[in-house]
């Protein structure tokens, strides 16, 4: 127990790490999401082609091996480079991993989101005379994201647990540095994990309750 | 209205995705066919450079040399190298499935216990090992199993363990989740021909609830699959293994390596996520149950689309 008092900072450090991969890679994802998500609703074939293709390889590749492509692939071999300091260089690597594995399930949830906006929405819109473009940003996508708060909260959860496989590349976010604790601190690996555990449900389940009262308050009416 | 778009009428009923699209833009005029022409010309050629510049790239790193690739030609490093790290993944995934399933019917059905000392603590352990991440279950089991218990943890164990407690956790909210989808009646029309509640569950509530569930559980099987490649990190010699350490310190051939790997991982993937989409065709159509296919927790589907890949 003790140790887990003594080590208080370092936790501190490692979960303020794993909150920053959460929302650079969450905001990330969101974007490229919602063009991948616009593109599989386009009127090109192709586009629609490229989308969906994205969608299916990403989501059926495992998301440690994602993560290890971007760190010793991308790094390592094709000396992609954000940073001179090797520590911020992984940390970018893992960001892009996330966040492009991310996207697939924020394209998969707003095409979703689409398909619940009522026919009428987007016949009117063409009645008047909107072009594709006009009709998903003015009329078509501001009702489906509201539509989906709750399952891209379902998604950011996922993301937020999902930035512990940050530390197959090295970068101590919240689970690496739980491993480093328990080497140093053989005698009290119930408590660091519980220590560890309980920092997860804080951020996971408010987030969960966040996005539930979210999606209520914020739905559209019908 | 529906002469505007290129879809029959008929087929819009069904409100499926591609056709729901469609309702985006009117069917093309001339002027519209020439502009999405121009257009689409000009996507295939950003994705020509796209790989180009990839490819370019690529090569300045010498990583199109032909022996970094004609390794996977070989019989004996597929035979050596890679199947016993397929063999290992599926044999964890398989073993993880087994316990997992079972688990979550235990748990599942258990947080619809009348009794209240069933429910809240079922209730407590499948919320807490669906909220914390999978990984550092792996490492607690791994290092806890040596320091508390003085057992010899192998990765394997440690990998299947943490696959057990959180898809185990996964799969008692879609057991619930069928289970809760049977319309009412059902079983207040058995507890009235004086069926005890055991019976209703086992003879009423299960067999229909199974088959709304079955989708989402191969689906959530896809998840499991996926989630063996975290024994990555506790150096389980898996799929991934072979492919980002045992190759490449072979052939130094990271990025081929993985490559190949990842359609391995899709290729089987795909195929189990074939499965759920066959079983939830099935079980819409099914008239031995009353209840409709249940989601995995968290997913979004388009409705109609058959599409119920969970969230992960």
């Amino acid at each position: 127990m003790q140790a887990l008092f003594d080590e208080f900072p370092v936790i501190l450090e490692a979960f303020w790490l794993t909150i920053r991969l959460t929302l650079a890679s969450g905001l990330l994802a969101l974007v490229l999401g919602t063009i991948l998500a616009g593109m599989r609703v386009s009127p090109l074939p192709v586009l629609r082609g490229i989308g969906t293709a994205y969608v299916n390889i990403v989501r059926n590749t495992p998301l440690t091996l994602v993560i290890v492509f971007c760190g010793l692939g991308l790094g390592l071999v094709l000396d992609v480079s954000f940073s001179t300091s090797l520590s911020t260089n992984y940390l970018w690597l893992s960001i892009i991993g996330l966040s492009a594995y991310t996207a697939a399930f924020v394209c998969e949830a707003i095409r979703a989101g689409i398909n619940t906006v009522p026919l009428g929405q987007a016949e009117a819109a063409r009645a008047i005379g909107l072009t594709f473009f006009q009709n998903l940003r003015l009329i078509v996508l501001p009702q489906a994201l509201r539509a989906v708060i709750a399952p891209l909260g379902s998604v950011l959860i996922a993301l937020i647990k999902n930035t512990t496989i940050a530390a197959a590349i090295g970068v101590a976010e919240a689970s690496l540095t739980m491993k480093t604790l328990f080497e140093s601190h053989g005698d009290a690996v119930v408590p660091i994990f519980f220590g560890f555990a309980l920092g997860f449900l804080i951020l996971t389940l408010p987030t969960g309750l966040l996005f539930t009262w979210l999606s209520k308050r914020l739905a559209v009416v019908r | 209205m529906s002469t505007l778009t290129a879809e029959p009428r008929k087929t819009r009923k069904r409100a499926s995705a591609p056709d729901r699209v469609s309702v985006l833009y009117d069917a093309p005029g001339p002027r519209a066919r020439m502009r999405n022409t121009v257009l689409t010309v000009v996507v295939v050629l950003v994705a020509l450079l796209a790989v180009y510049v990839m490819v370019t790239k690529l090569d300045e790193k010498n990583q199109l040399n032909a022996d970094l690739w004609t390794p996977f030609l070989r019989g004996d490093v597929w035979i050596n190298l890679i199947l016993p790290g397929l063999f290992n993944t599926l044999s964890a995934a398989a073993v993880a499935a087994l316990i997992a399933v079972p688990f979550g019917f235990v748990f599942g059905i258990g947080r619809l216990s009348d009794h209240a000392w069933i429910r809240v603590p079922a209730g407590a352990v499948v919320e807490f090992f669906r909220a914390i991440p999978l990984l550092i279950m792996i490492f607690a089991v791994m290092y806890g199993g040596s320091a508390v218990f003085g057992l010899t943890v192998t990765p394997f164990m440690a990998v299947v363990t943490g696959l057990v407690l959180y898809n185990g956790s996964v799969l008692a909210e879609i057991v619930r989740a069928g289970i809760l989808s049977i319309p009412r009646g059902q079983s207040e029309a058995a507890l009235a021909i004086g069926l005890r509640k055991g019976q209703v569950m086992r003879m009423i509530l299960l067999p229909q609830g199974v088959t709304a569930m079955m989708p989402a559980i191969v689906a959530q099987l896809v998840v499991l699959l996926k989630d063996t490649a975290l024994g990555f990190i506790v150096s389980f010699e898996d799929l991934l293994n072979a492919g980002a350490r045992v190759l490449p310190s072979n052939f130094n051939n990271i990025i081929p390596a993985v490559i190949v790997i990842a359609i391995v991982y899709i290729i089987i993937n795909l195929i189990v996520g074939a499965i759920a989409v066959l079983l939830e065709r099935r079980s819409r159509r099914s008239r031995k149950s009353s209840a409709q296919p249940v989601v995995p927790p968290g997913a979004v589907v388009a409705p109609g689309s058959g599409d119920i890949s969970a969230v992960d």
